[in-house]
């Protein structure tokens, strides 16, 4: 596709879906990749009644009380706007899971579908609709990616996030072993079964630290809350100061590397 | 706790056992550079994956056409078996088969039955049913040799004594093999193997085998093997008893290759296996070896629940490559027995709840997060992250009339719905929703240090001082 074409097709519209994590968890990371957005000429629409996916009541065995949480995002993005969700879970989510999970109700089914191909996943919207390039305005900087599970093998958009650090001149992004495997949250999984979860997230810890790398950066919050949230235990019990392991949402760490006079 | 025990609640205890492996350091390195060796050894055979992609595609269509048919292949099957003159058992239950290959074996006076490699006769306990008969069932293939000889069942359907060192395998042998020396070099502890089975293969009454694929219109046996011990055991001794699942089952040969290719290549990483047996009848009149009869046990033992039920059918594709468990990220970290099933990782935490029913396998679909890696690996697609949510819903919804699975309802807990419906009525409602995410925010300093098995191993979640939406008001 040549760039005249991607510019043609570039929505002047988008609508943000928030997700409850980021809402709550990781607002600035929500407010950074808006500013982002912002910042590439497009209006950002944040529908005030957004609440959550459904998807820890969906995989909890609960599709119920998930499918009455998704009816209330189904009426939220009543234009033909791309929706961008800044987390490859909620986003596979939306896109894959809310046709199945309205099946059985035809009017419902029929916006399922409509939406779930509105549905974009952050970092696949900006290089795969916009065709961003980012400017890098920072300094030397190492950093490892981690890439959620359902981003990569439901969303495919593993890619993507590689792609766009890869643009940034001066980072380099340092290779993880294991880069593939699930970083042990999984939602009720780290509730119910403790022993297995801390055992991947203390993996995961481990590979992302031996890269040496300044900071992680994810596309998914969930992930982050687990490996960040291990990895600042770990340096509690180790008496540290200072976050042996920092860790953003890939849209703060875009948004930093290209904005004048940025230092990393 | 006696296996059989074991095996009977799974889910008791699985916490516990899951975190003796994972606490070992020993242990969870071994069976970590184990996992990659395989999972390395699989991608070599797959180096396209366009190819990959288009012969697992055709692996699931060739499982669902085969399945879609399955009552009257099984008929087309047991008719031109029987032409062969291959015996047919059906057996419903455990029990039932195991009554049945005891009574072949006493109709001869069988004193040794040697074994190659089944997981079905695992999953009826017929070594124990065999000891307590007074039959001598000896396995023949060399993992399951070496987890016989260690009184333990094995960890992984295709490797059985993966959990074990060359140590540990050298100072077993050590013990239990009469006359030998200590030796942990592994080509020595093979040949040692190989002597004492050699022997039996040539004395046993019986041999035991699995089946691979069951072909319909020509009724014949598919066995895939890699030591020998396979066509040893299904051609020296007089009498073979084959036993299967009456989901292995295609219509046609042209059926076999495909799945034949996609199970040898995902399995262990081998372009084609070592031995691949096709067997057709006993030894016809002019010929000079091959057993005098040859038997097969069609075993149900809750294929039938999975299959009654479109969505949960797809269980029943699977071809028993194990590449789910060699991806597994938990099976990496807990290895096979923590599981308490015959078969363990993946595809046993979606097949076991229909063979124990869900009372007994309540945990296991939540021992999971959901990542994919083993759908994503699945040669035949079975979806099983799709399939465990559906088991977690069969297990934690409130008990009905005519559920789909034995044991519905197991997991209920009144208090845990509640919640959930408390939670749906707040993330339903805008207005609650503003409401308690506003509460979580201004006092998210008051979140507890101690958030249960969150906190074991990370620091306290905590809402954040301004919601994303306060941040868009403010920014205006």
């Amino acid at each position: 596709m040549s760039e005249q074409a991607k510019t043609s097709q570039r929505p002047a519209d988008v609508y943000f879906f928030a997700t409850c994590v980021v809402d709550q968890f990781f607002p600035g990371a929500g407010l950074d990749a808006i500013t982002l957005l912002e910042r590439e000429g497009i209006r950002v629409h944040f529908p005030e009644e957004q609440t959550c996916c459904g998807q820890p009541a969906y995989t909890s065995g609960f599709p119920d009380e998930a499918r009455k949480v998704a009816a209330l995002q189904l009426t939220l993005f009543p234009n033909d706007w791309p929706v961008v969700v800044p987390s490859g879970s909620c986003a596979g989510m939306m896109k894959h899971h809310y046709p199945t999970l309205f099946a059985a109700d035809p009017a419902r089914k029929a916006q399922a579908d409509a939406l779930s191909s509105r549905i974009y996943e952050f970092t696949d919207f900006l290089v795969n609709v916009l065709g961003w390039q980012p400017e890098d305005k920072g300094g030397d900087c190492t950093v490892v990616l981690h890439t959620s599970c359902s981003a990569r093998r439901e969303m495919g958009v593993h890619l993507t996030g590689r792609k766009l650090l890869g643009g940034l001149n001066k980072v380099k992004v340092a290779q993880q072993d294991h880069e593939s495997e699930c970083c042990g949250f999984g939602g009720t999984f780290s509730i119910k079964q403790p022993e297995i979860s801390g055992a991947m997230v203390e993996d995961k810890v481990k590979s992302l630290k031996a890269t040496g790398a300044e900071r992680v950066v994810s596309a998914d919050c969930g992930c982050l809350m687990n490996i960040l949230g291990h990895a600042a235990w770990k340096d509690k019990q180790a008496g540290l100061a200072q976050p042996s392991l920092p860790g953003e949402h890939i849209a703060s760490f875009l948004l930093r590397r290209t904005e004048e006079r940025s230092s990393k | 706790m006696s296996e059989q025990a074991l095996n009977f609640m799974p889910s008791e205890g699985f916490r516990a056992r899951a975190k003796d492996v994972v606490e070992n350091p020993f242990l969870r390195q071994s069976f970590r550079g184990a996992m990659d060796f395989l999972i390395n050894k699989r991608i070599t055979q797959f180096p396209d994956p366009e190819e990959l992609e288009s012969l697992r595609t055709l692996g699931e269509q060739i499982r669902q056409y085969n399945l879609g048919k399955l009552p009257s292949l099984l008929v087309e099957l047991e008719e031109n078996l029987t032409r062969n003159g291959i015996k047919v058992h059906w057996a419903e239950t455990p029990d039932e088969a195991n009554a049945i290959i005891l009574g072949i074996c006493q109709a001869h006076s069988a004193k040794l039955m040697v074994k190659g490699k089944s997981m079905v006769s695992e999953e009826i306990e017929l070594n124990h049913a065999c000891e307590a008969a007074g039959i001598d069932a000896m396995e023949s293939d060399m993992g399951e040799y070496i987890v016989q000889l260690a009184g333990e069942k094995p960890s992984h359907i295709i490797m059985p004594a993966i959990h074990k060192t060359k140590q540990e395998i050298a100072e077993l042998f050590a013990a239990k093999v009469p006359g030998i020396d200590y030796t942990d070099n592994v080509d020595e502890l093979i040949q040692i193997g190989r002597k004492v089975l050699r022997e039996k293969f040539l004395v046993a009454d019986i041999g035991l085998s699995g089946v691979n694929f069951a072909v319909a219109e020509t009724g014949t046996l598919c066995l895939v093997e890699n030591e020998g011990n396979g066509r040893l055991s299904t051609t020296a001794p007089p009498v073979h008893i084959a036993i299967t699942g009456i989901e292995k089952i295609v219509e046609k040969l042209d059926h076999v290759p495909p799945l034949l290719s996609l199970l040898t290549r995902s399995a262990t990483g081998q372009n084609i296996s070592t031995y691949f047996n096709m067997i057709s009848g006993p030894r016809k009149p002019h010929e000079k070896d091959g057993p005098t009869e040859v038997h097969l046990v069609l075993l149900d033992n809750g294929r039938t629940q999975a299959y009654a039920d479109e969505q949960l059918r797809k269980t029943l594709q699977c071809i028993r490559c194990g590449a789910c468990m060699n991806h597994c990220p938990v099976y990496t970290r807990i290895g096979g027995h923590a599981y308490g099933t015959t078969y363990p990782g993946p595809i046993g935490k979606i097949i076991s709840p229909h063979m124990l029913g869900l009372e007994a396998t309540k945990s296991m679909a939540t021992a999971s997060s959901l990542c994919g890696a083993c759908g994503e690996v699945c040669p035949v697609k079975i979806p099983i992250p799709e399939l465990l949510m559906r088991l977690r819903e069969e297990s934690f919804s409130a008990p009905h009339a005519n559920p789909a699975m034995r044991g519905q309802g197991a997991g209920y807990s009144a208090l845990v719905s509640t919640i959930w419906r408390g939670w749906a009525a707040v993330y339903r409602s805008p207005a609650l929703y503003r409401m308690a995410t506003w509460l979580g925010s201004r006092f998210g300093g008051l979140m507890p240090s101690n958030q249960g098995p969150w906190t074991s191993v990370r620091v306290p979640l905590k809402p954040a001082p301004k919601r994303l939406r306060d941040l868009l008001k403010e920014r205006g």
